[in-house]
C-alpha cells in the first residue's frame, strides 16, 4: 500500500511496476527519495553530468496547490544551466515593485529592479507545480538524449539501513514491496522527512505560534503586478498582516495572519474565507477560490546534513518560514552544491570528504536563511508589548522618514549566500570587488554576445580577463574549461570590469562547477591553479 | 568613535524640560510609543553600531 497524501496538479510519472520486483536487490550508485523541486533539480544536475540517478517518489506527479510562488534570480540562473530557465521566465510573472501599508495608509514602496546586465530578473512569481513540472519536462528531454535518470512514481521508501559501503532500501508499491541498494542516498523527502525519522535524527528550532491562511484566487482584476503587504490591515477580520501578490494565469496569492488560537476547520470553510477575501478586495469583486490552506511556520534545521552515505537536501535538512522566499530557493542551491561534488565522488575523482563541505556550506546557508526569516517573522509577529511598540514606531516613522524604511521587515528576499572562510576556498590574491570575492557566487554580466553565466558550464572554469592563463586541461582527472575574455571586445559596457576587476588591470578566476568563486589572482601559474583546484576538491589537507 | 558618557548637553535643565514637555498629557501607551520613536530617531543619528551596542549595554545595566 502506498498512501496518497495529496491530489495532483500534474501527473508526470505514473506508477509502473518494475520487472526486478521479485529479484535480488539491485544496486544503484545514487538514489534520490522525493521528487519535489530539490530532488528533481538534483537528479537533473547529476544525470546531466553522467552519474546515473534513480528518483523514488511516493506520488505520481506534482502536488496540487502552490506552496512556493517567488523564485529568485539565483534559482533561475541554476535552472538556466539545467535547461529549464527559459520556460520559467516565459510563464512567470516578473515583478519589481512592492508596497507596504500600515492600516489603510501606505508606508512606502520599494523597487527591486536589478542593476542592468543580468539575464534574470530579481524574482519571478510562478506556482510551484509549474516550477516542478518544467524540471521534470527537462528531465524527459535529457532522458531522450540518453541522460541516465529514472523516475519511479508511487514507489515509497518505507525503511532503510546503512550497511558498510551502501544503504539498503525498502520500497513499497501498489504491487507490493521490494528492496534496493544504493551507494548514496539523497533524502529530498521534504520537511516531514520520513528518512530523518527512520534514522532517529532530530530537527530542532522554533515554531512560530501563528496560523497563516493562504488563499489563491482566480480573478480578472486590474491590480498592478506588485507585492502589497499590510501590517494591521484595515479590512475586517484580516488578522495581523496580509499579502496580495500576482501569479500567472490570473491567480493572486492572498495571505492572512490569523494568530495562534483559531478553529482551523471553521476558518477553512469557504464562506469564512470568502468573507475575508471580500473585505480585502471590496464588495462585488468576482473571483474563484483556486486553493486554500492554513499553515503554521517554523525555522529549524538538522545538526548535520550528511550522515555517512545518507545526505539530506532541501526542506528535509532545513525549514524556514516563507517570509523571504527562502525554502525552495535555498533547496535548489543545495541541489547544485551537492550535484557536482557527489558526481566527482561517484566517479572516483574526489575523496568522499568533499561531501562534508556540502554539509558545511549548506548549513552555513541554512543558518543565514533561518536568521533572516526568523527576524522577518519577529517583525511580523511581535512577541511582546514592547516589541510591538517598536515595530509600530518603525512603521509610523517610515511613512515620513527614509531612515526607518530599511528597518521595515516583511521578508528579506532570498539571495544566495557567500561561503566566506569555508574549507573549499582557495587564495584571494586580487584586490578586486567584494561581491565576486572567493566564496561568492558569480555575478552575471552582459557580454558583447550574450551573458557571462551562460558561458560557464557545470564544470571547473578558469576565467581569464585581459591576461593569459596557463592552459591546463585537467587536474587529477577533473576537466577544466577555459573562458578567456578580451574586455576591449567582449565587455562593451564595462560590466565585467566593474564586477570582476574593480581597479585591478587584469585577473584570473577559478570558478567551481556551481559558479562560486574558488580562487582569484592577478596572474596565476599552473601550480597555483592546480593547488587551488585541489583545495576545491576537498584535498586541501593532502597537499 | 566611543560612546560619550561625559556631560555633552548644553543647558541640561532646559533639555530635560523639553523631554518632559513632549510627554505632557499623553496616555502611558502614547508616551511609550513616543519613546520608541525617539529611540529610533536618535539611534539612526548615531549610526555607529559599536556606539549603539555600548549604549544598549549601559542602559540595560541596572
Ligand atoms: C505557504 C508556503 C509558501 C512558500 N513560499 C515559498 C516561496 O515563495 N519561495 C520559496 O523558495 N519557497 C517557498 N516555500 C517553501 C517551499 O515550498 C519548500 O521549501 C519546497 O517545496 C521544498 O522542496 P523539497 O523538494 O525539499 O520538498 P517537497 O517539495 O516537500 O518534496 C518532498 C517530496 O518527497 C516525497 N516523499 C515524501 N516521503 C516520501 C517517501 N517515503 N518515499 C518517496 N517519496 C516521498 C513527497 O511526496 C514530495 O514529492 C513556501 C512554503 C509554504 C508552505
Amino acid at each position: 500500500m502506498v498512501d496518497i497524501r495529496y491530489d495532483l496538479a500534474f501527473k508526470l510519472y505514473p506508477y509502473e511496476p518494475i520487472a526486478t520486483q521479485t529479484q535480488p536487490a539491485q544496486r544503484r550508485p545514487v538514489v534520490i527519495v522525493g521528487g519535489g523541486p530539490v530532488g528533481m533539480a538534483t537528479a537533473l544536475d547529476l544525470g546531466r553530468k553522467g552519474t546515473p540517478v534513480l528518483v523514488l517518489d511516493d506520488h505520481e506527479g506534482v502536488g496540487q496547490g502552490s506552496r512556493a510562488i517567488c523564485f529568485a534570480k539565483r534559482t533561475l540562473e541554476i535552472a538556466d544551466r539545467l535547461g529549464a530557465g527559459q520556460r520559467m521566465r516565459d510563464k512567470g510573472v516578473v515583478w519589481n515593485v512592492g508596497r507596504v501599508f500600515h492600516g489603510p495608509e501606505q508606508v512606502f514602496e520599494f523597487n527591486l529592479a536589478p542593476e542592468g546586465g543580468h539575464k534574470n530578473p530579481a524574482f519571478i512569481n510562478l506556482q510551484q507545480p509549474y516550477f516542478e513540472k518544467f524540471l521534470v519536462d527537462e528531465i524527459r528531454v535529457a532522458q531522450d538524449e540518453g541522460v541516465p535518470i529514472e523516475i519511479r512514481g508511487r514507489h515509497a521508501l518505507t525503511g532503510l539501513e546503512v550497511v558498510g559501503d551502501h544503504v539498503r532500501l525498502e520500497v513499497d508499491t501498489p504491487d507490493g514491496p521490494y528492496q534496493l541498494e544504493a551507494d548514496w542516498l539523497i533524502a529530498c523527502d521534504g520537511a516531514r522527512s520520513p528518512i530523518r525519522d527512520m534514522m532517529g535524527l532530530s530537527f530542532d528550532g522554533r515554531v512560530f505560534e501563528d496560523n497563516f491562511l493562504i488563499a489563491d484566487v482566480k480573478m480578472m482584476a486590474d491590480f498592478p503586478t506588485e507585492r502589497w503587504f499590510w501590517f494591521e490591515p484595515p479590512f475586517k477580520d484580516s488578522g495581523q498582516s496580509a499579502l496580495l501578490h500576482k501569479q500567472p494565469d490570473d491567480i493572486w496569492r492572498i495571505d492572512f495572519q490569523l494568530g495562534w488560537d483559531i478553529d482551523r476547520a471553521k476558518e477553512l470553510r469557504e464562506d469564512n474565507i470568502r468573507a475575508r477575501v471580500d473585505a480585502m478586495l471590496g464588495e462585488g469583486a468576482e473571483y474563484e477560490l483556486e486553493w486554500t490552506s492554513i499553515y503554521t511556520f517554523q525555522c529549524r534545521r538538522m545538526a548535520q546534513f550528511r550522515h555517512d552515505r545518507v545526505i539530506f537536501a532541501g526542506d528535509s535538512a532545513h525549514q524556514v518560514s516563507p517570509f523571504g522566499a527562502r525554502g525552495a530557493n535555498s533547496g535548489v542551491q543545495d541541489a547544485e552544491n551537492l550535484a557536482w561534488k557527489l558526481d566527482l565522488v561517484v566517479k572516483g575523482l574526489a575523496p568522499d570528504t568533499l561531501l562534508d563541505s556540502y554539509a558545511q556550506e549548506r548549513a552555513h546557508g541554512a543558518d543565514e536563511n533561518i536568521l533572516n526569516s526568523t527576524r522577518a517573522t519577529d517583525f511580523l509577529t511581535p512577541k511582546s508589548e514592547m516589541s510591538k511598540r517598536f515595530r509600530n514606531a518603525v512603521l509610523e516613522l517610515a511613512r515620513d522618514h527614509a531612515f526607518a524604511r530599511p528597518l521595515v521587515n516583511s521578508g528579506r528576499l532570498s539571495v544566495p549566500c557567500v561561503y566566506d572562510g569555508l574549507s573549499l576556498n582557495g587564495p584571494d590574491r586580487l584586490d578586486g570587488p567584494a561581491r565576486t570575492r572567493v566564496g561568492a557566487p558569480c555575478v552575471d554580466a552582459t557580454l558583447a554576445d550574450g551573458f557571462l553565466l551562460d558561458r560557464l558550464p557545470g564544470q571547473f572554469v578558469v576565467l581569464s580577463l585581459d591576461v593569459d592563463a596557463p592552459q591546463i586541461e585537467e587536474v587529477d582527472g577533473v576537466p577544466i574549461h577555459h573562458v578567456s575574455l578580451d574586455l576591449s571586445v567582449d565587455d562593451p559596457n564595462d560590466m565585467v570590469r566593474a564586477r570582476y576587476l574593480g581597479d585591478a588591470p587584469y585577473a584570473i578566476y577559478l570558478l567551481r562547477p556551481d559558479q562560486h568563486v574558488a580562487a582569484r589572482w592577478n596572474t596565476a601559474g599552473a601550480d597555483d591553479i592546480r593547488a587551488a583546484l585541489r583545495i576545491a576538491l576537498g584535498k586541501g589537507a593532502e597537499i | 568613535m566611543t560612546l560619550n558618557l561625559e556631560p555633552n548637553i548644553a543647558d541640561p535643565d532646559g533639555f530635560y524640560d523639553e523631554l518632559l514637555a513632549v510627554h505632557q498629557g499623553l496616555s502611558d501607551a502614547d508616551s511609550q510609543a513616543l519613546n520608541a520613536r525617539l529611540i529610533l530617531v536618535l539611534a539612526n543619528h548615531v549610526g555607529d553600531r559599536q556606539v549603539l551596542r555600548a549604549a544598549l549595554k549601559v542602559a540595560a545595566k541596572r
